[in-house]
């Protein structure tokens, strides 16, 4: 007991910087990564990979997969699985195909009841798992099973399309450019997009600097003023550099608007709703959870639902990208998901993982993924790298864990 | 005084990164003995036990270890075990879906050549629960016994290992009185039979009882060995905190109101066998300022009273009213047993009661975040850690911050934790099950001043206790509940543990 009686906060208010940097080492330790890979591949590829069609690709590519890695990350951190996504993401694909080219029905109707049918999916799979108390592996393993059968049987073994321009746009389309193309340095650039780039560091420094005040107003250790700038200059830096690549090609897709109000939604509602903190307290211990009054049963069912939701927009990303339904679209992709959440942190006894890890996870599989295309390594192989990867990356975070 | 030593440890000293677990431990066992060790929570002796048998392997810290004369360099549990030295921890280390027979002889399987030989597994176990004085098929599923039985198997297991040194980390924490009685006369009977044993013990009436030296320590260091002649509470308190501890239980002048809380025909029925009943139509009621005991022995009903009444947490078929305040209140579900003024903190701590991987923050504001939120549902972070603060500082906490993770701190800050939570959670009416297993004399000491507290504030307070002198010590009144009945009702003052357990035993007349 004696042992804990030390240091209360007053000599902790000021952290040294080595404090800070191990500290930070731990949280940015995936951005690194990220930053590490990517150089790596820009120097494999010969400098393919940075380049403004090459990143906008990337982000195309692994929209449908983030966007799941979002509604997978509260599923695992709810000490859940949900193996059903690809199926889903699929037969979904295939009801938009059946709405839209077969009975001619209005691209966003369409949308709009494609993700209304994801999330009585989900919320079906989650009525089981939460009320019947099946383990959610059996019950999305089912669902995995009965969602690829009937996008099938949907499908009648067809391919279906191409669908109409308005829903094409979900993937192919890029935001509008009001203020007009600028010209700077002989490189023409999307202005709307650097407008919003630095709307969103501006967001982003004004957050840190309030949240740094808010630290220091409670007598919490801020870490060392230059290392709190320096790191933010990085981030800012990083935000601006992409957002730039992206404006002197076509600008912001679309999709990537999506995503990113997604990703900003998820953030909000895991750190600072009620609804998030008593996923995280439900994952950590369900049977304190309850007896503390969460209604730990509805709770998983709006969980799996919301992933049902994520997985249906998902799948109409997906069949928007192709321009058609495929009997087999989203085979397997319930695999990249969930590896790119336990990538990004998160613990398969729940009750550990953030959202941004999620996403830094999925960007990692999908840099490696289109580094490694670009390098022509044969998909075989591809797969064998990334498994490393995964397995790699799992127990270096545990390592780093038992030595702290 | 027999100089025969079958064991000394001297100087051992063990660090992990940062902390001095250890300081120049000194430890003399005589052979025949029954030792014991005492000590508050994280004073080192599991650590100690832990470097004795091999589980911090030879080299790992400094100091001599000498068993039967010989100098020892254990590098795991197999070494030391090999030599007759066998550990059982606090937590039992059973398989609960294999049988007795086969918990018994797991990791030392009677097979030749990897086939086990099944006939000699049933034979030797028979006979071992024979010695230990089990009554049981030894087919049974070590679930289907009790936390009792269960102790008995894993002394029966020591024993099918030839243990010379039996160590017994605890052994009747989670134990009823029977059934730590009956674990202390077989601990002595095998004294008879020449077996040394070294007891960790935070129980000073057992120590007292059974134990032929004792060795205090505190901090790290062993700071005496006494013989039993010596032994009195008083000397073994005061060298276990360093301090003397004048009462063990802080004093309140009771300031008694009207009935609050009461409970009227409750019901309950085992959730998996609906025809048992596990809870006979109970009445009991609590009064506004009150310190109401709950006294009984295991699997008297306490904890399923408890839970089924907060929020039908336990059993089927319940009947029965809840009043708050005179009025019938909704307690159905945990969130309107809340809501209608009622906290339940478990006593079961790491199980039940706290999320082990995250913070004091998170855990402490859990059961009331919708009054640091929004009507929306966002958190106000501000408002949350100045909620937090506020209760680390009121019960007590010693942690270096409220972002200390809640599974590194010691078991009587955490159950300052559980108790935060819930008084976060403004309730009218508390109750505690077993609020004190567990921690150590000092800690013990706060959670009564709290109790206290919480007591003149006007709240009211049911606390379900195992320790006779605990209720004694800190109630206004007591009931005693055998066999889901309560079978009497006293005033603290003119109660004794004789009364109590005469209750208890002619209720269990009547039951028969």
């Amino acid at each position: 007991m004696s042992t804990e009686t030390a240091a209360p906060t007053v000599n902790s208010a000021k952290a040294t910087a080595q404090d800070a940097i191990k500290a930070n080492l731990r949280e940015y330790g995936l951005v690194l990564a990220l930053i590490a890979i990517m150089i790596f591949f820009q120097f494999t590829t010969s400098g393919v990979l940075f380049k403004p069609v090459n990143l906008t690709n990337l982000i195309l590519q692994n929209s449908y997969i983030i966007v799941m890695a979002l509604g997978m990350l509260l599923v695992i951190v709810a000490g859940h699985i949900d193996l059903s996504v690809g199926s889903v993401a699929g037969f979904i694909g295939a009801v938009a195909a059946v709405l839209m080219v077969d009975f001619g029905f209005n691209p966003f109707l369409a949308g709009l009841i494609c993700i209304c049918v994801g999330a009585v999916i989900g919320g079906v799979q989650g009525y089981f798992i939460a009320y019947m108390k099946i383990p959610s592996f059996i019950v999305t393993l089912a669902g995995m099973l009965v969602f690829k059968g009937l996008a099938l049987w949907l499908l009648g073994g067809r391919s279906v399309g191409p669908f109409q321009p308005e829903f094409q746009m979900l993937s192919a389309g890029f935001i509008p450019d009001p203020i007009g193309p600028w010209t700077i340095g002989g490189v023409k650039l999307h202005a709307t997009t650097i407008v919003i780039a630095l709307l969103i560091v501006a967001g982003m420094l004004f957050a840190a600097l309030k949240s740094r005040r808010n630290r220091e107003s409670h007598g919490y250790d801020a870490e060392p003023f230059g290392f709190f700038v320096l790191k933010n200059a990085v981030m800012a830096g990083i935000v601006l550099f992409l957002l730039y690549m992206l404006a002197s090609y076509r600008g912001l897709p679309n999709v990537l608007v999506v995503m990113g109000v997604l990703i900003a939604a998820f953030v909000f509602v895991t750190k600072r709703m009620t609804f998030g903190r008593r996923i995280y307290a439900m994952g950590g211990n369900v049977k304190a959870a309850a007896l503390s009054g969460i209604h730990t049963e509805r709770l998983t069912f709006y969980i799996f639902a919301i992933m049902g939701a994520l997985a249906a927009l998902a799948g109409l990303i997906f069949a928007a990208r192709l321009n058609m339904a495929t009997p087999k679209a989203g085979a397997g992709m319930e695999l990249d998901v969930i590896a790119a959440v336990f990538i990004g942190g998160a613990s398969a006894l729940g009750g550990v993982g953030q959202v941004a890890g999620a996403v830094i996870g999925a960007f990692i599989m999908g840099v490696m993924n289109n580094g490694m295309s670009i390098m022509g390594i044969n998909i075989d192989w591809q797969q064998v790298i990334k498994g490393l990867v995964l397995l790699g990356a799992v127990a270096f975070d545990l390592y780093n864990k038992k030595k702290a | 005084m027999s100089d025969d030593i079958i064991l000394e440890m001297r100087d051992i000293t063990k660090t992990f990164p940062g902390v001095k677990a250890l300081e120049n431990v000194n430890l003399k066992v005589r052979r025949g003995d029954i030792h014991a060790i005492c000590g508050e929570n994280g004073a080192g002796k599991s650590t100690l036990m832990k470097v004795l048998s091999g589980v911090y392997p030879f080299g790992s810290y400094s100091g001599d270890i000498r068993y039967e004369g010989q100098q020892c360099h254990f590098n795991g549990i197999h070494d030391s075990e090999k030599r007759g030295i066998v550990i059982i921890h606090q937590e039992l280390a059973l398989v609960p879906m294999l049988s007795i027979a086969e918990n018994m002889f797991l990791g030392n399987e009677q097979a030749t050549n990897g086939i086990i030989n099944w006939d000699k597994v049933r034979r030797r176990a028979a006979e071992l629960l024979k010695k230990v004085g089990l009554r049981e098929d030894p087919d049974t599923l070590i679930t289907n016994i009790g936390t009792g039985k269960q102790q008995l198997v894993e002394i029966a297991k020591a024993l099918a290992k030839d243990v010379r040194l039996l160590i017994l980390d605890e052994p009747t924490a989670s134990l009823s009185e029977k059934d730590s009685q009956s674990l202390l006369d077989l601990l002595v009977e095998f004294k008879a039979q020449g077996m040394t044993s070294i007891m960790i013990s935070h129980k000073l009436n057992e120590i007292k009882r059974i134990a032929d030296q004792i060795t205090i320590i505190r901090d790290g260091q062993s700071i005496e060995t006494m013989d039993k002649a010596d032994i009195t509470e008083d000397r073994i308190v005061t060298s276990m905190v360093g301090r003397s501890l004048e009462n063990r239980y802080p004093h309140r002048e009771p300031n008694i109101g009207e009935t609050i809380f009461e409970v009227k025909n409750w019901s309950v029925h085992h959730p998996l066998h609906p025809e048992r009943q596990i809870i006979k139509s109970v009445n009991l009621s609590v009064r506004k300022g009150e310190v109401v005991g709950i006294a009984g022995l295991m699997g008297a009903g306490r904890t399923e009273f408890a839970m089924s009444v907060f929020g039908r947490s336990y059993g089927t078929n319940i009947t029965g009213d809840v009043l708050l305040h005179g009025k019938k209140a909704d307690t159905s579900t945990v969130g309107k047993a809340v809501k209608a003024g009622l906290a339940y903190a478990t006593e079961d701590r790491k199980v039940y009661g706290l999320n082990l991987i995250d913070h004091i923050k998170h855990n402490v504001t859990v059961a009331n975040l919708p009054s640091v939120s929004s009507k929306l549902g966002v958190i106000d972070d501000n408002a949350e850690l100045r909620a937090a603060n506020e209760y680390r500082k009121k019960t007590n906490i010693r942690s270096s911050s409220v972002y200390q993770i809640t599974g590194n701190l010691s078991g009587g800050n955490q159950q300052k934790v559980v108790l935060s939570k819930w008084l976060f959670a403004n309730p009218d009416v508390l109750i505690l099950d077993e609020p004190t297993r567990g921690i150590d004399v000092g800690a013990k000491y706060e959670i009564y001043t709290i109790i206290n507290k919480l007591a003149d504030e006007g709240k009211g307070i049911l606390v379900i206790s195992s320790e006779m002198p605990e209720l004694l010590g800190i109630c206004d009144r007591i009931y005693v509940l055998n066999e889901g009945r309560i079978v009497a009702e006293m005033k603290a003052s003119e109660a004794s543990q004789e009364k109590i357990m005469r209750a208890i035993v002619r209720g269990e007349e009547k039951a028969a």
